[in-house]
């Protein structure tokens, strides 16, 4: 269960780009979670709700953008997403292809409601 | 709503610590490896060999990792190597920051090799890089042949796995063959050993790659 600790790391994103009383302002998290990058997205969501809860970052939720896993050949030159984390390409069976996407963990804003 | 873009990586507190590890690690002119695998694979086993054979050939240091107990650290510290064992207390995980506190307690003196055992675990430590300079990823027979394609994220994030436990084989279904394909469909660049701790097969083909990896350094 480490996305306790990816949560906890998330927080402390956030707690070093938000100034103190404005941390319960923060509505939403978003984060890119590539799809074999080893982290579930709901227990991410999991962890964050319950180490958050009695917090000033009660309010907040993550929005998670899942970024498929997608590798490019570089015998036939097609690029293609699998869902398996494959790096053998399924048009030619070539291993010669690199990652695109699908491995990463990348924070990339954070929403504040405004005060009134 | 107003709206703060940050564009990095959520481990980068992680990273940074990863990174300064590894520039100490280098400046000393010394090898790390991260061993990972699924609890029970082999990991103090395959260690416990890898020490008795380079013996006299290169000297190496361990850090050990744990959720609980220094049983390991005890088996280790028989072959008279410098050894610090991380209780984590629960964590799953090893992450830089525990490696650069074990630092502290490591005598690293004339060390070429240094070991870093981590908590047996397949998913977890897939994700933290502690500064190492490869990762080895020790599957055994008995996990079953489909273990690669399980656990993607730490197979490809490894240089080199270890199939251990090969003396079993005639009493177990698994097909040595098959679980090197699944790994290599995920890691065409895994270079492959395998290994029995108990036969002592392999063990002398792995430590002379690694003898030979180590010298040629990063």
């Amino acid at each position: 269960m480490h996305e306790l600790s990816i949560a906890q790391n998330i927080i402390e994103i956030v707690m070093s780009n938000v100034p103190k009383d404005q941390l319960k302002d923060v509505r939403t998290i978003s984060l890119r979670i590539g799809a074999s990058s080893g982290i579930v997205a709901d227990s991410l969501e999991f962890g964050f709700t319950a180490i958050t809860a009695e917090t000033s970052l009660r309010s907040a939720r993550l929005n998670i953008e899942k970024v498929p896993f997608v590798i490019r050949c570089h015998s036939c030159g097609i690029e293609q997403e699998n869902e398996e984390g494959s790096a053998v390409c399924a048009s030619c069976g070539g291993i010669d292809t690199t990652i695109v996407s699908g491995t990463e963990m990348q924070f990339s804003e954070i929403e504040l409601e405004e005060a009134v | 709503m107003s709206v703060i873009t940050i564009e990095r990586k959520v481990l980068e507190k992680n990273d940074e610590i990863a990174k300064a590890n590894r520039e100490l690690f280098r400046n000393r002119g010394i090898y790390v490896l991260n061993f990972v695998s699924s609890p029970g694979a082999g990991k103090t086993s395959l260690l416990e060999r890898t020490l008795e054979h380079l013996r006299g050939r290169l000297p190496i240091a361990v850090i050990e990792g744990d959720v609980q107990t220094d049983f390991d650290a005890q088996r280790v510290a028989k072959y008279n190597v410098p050894v610090v064992q991380i209780v984590t207390n629960g964590g799953c995980h090893l992450d830089a920051k525990l490696v650069a506190d074990a630092l502290q307690n490591l005598d690293l003196t004339d060390i070429k090799i240094v070991v870093i055992e981590n908590v047996g675990n397949l998913v977890c430590p897939a994700n933290y890089d502690l500064g190492e300079e490869i990762k080895v990823v020790v599957a055994s027979t008995t996990e079953g042949d489909d273990k690669p394609l399980k656990y993607p994220t730490m197979f490809r994030n490894a240089s080199v796995l270890i199939i251990n436990k090969i003396d079993l084989l005639p009493h177990l279904p698994s097909n040595v063959e098959v679980l090197k394909n699944n790994a290599l469909s995920i890691n065409p660049s895994l270079q492959v050993f395998e290994t029995s701790c108990t036969t002592d097969a392999g063990i002398a083909g792995w430590c002379d790659w690694l003898e030979k990896t180590c010298v040629k350094k990063p």
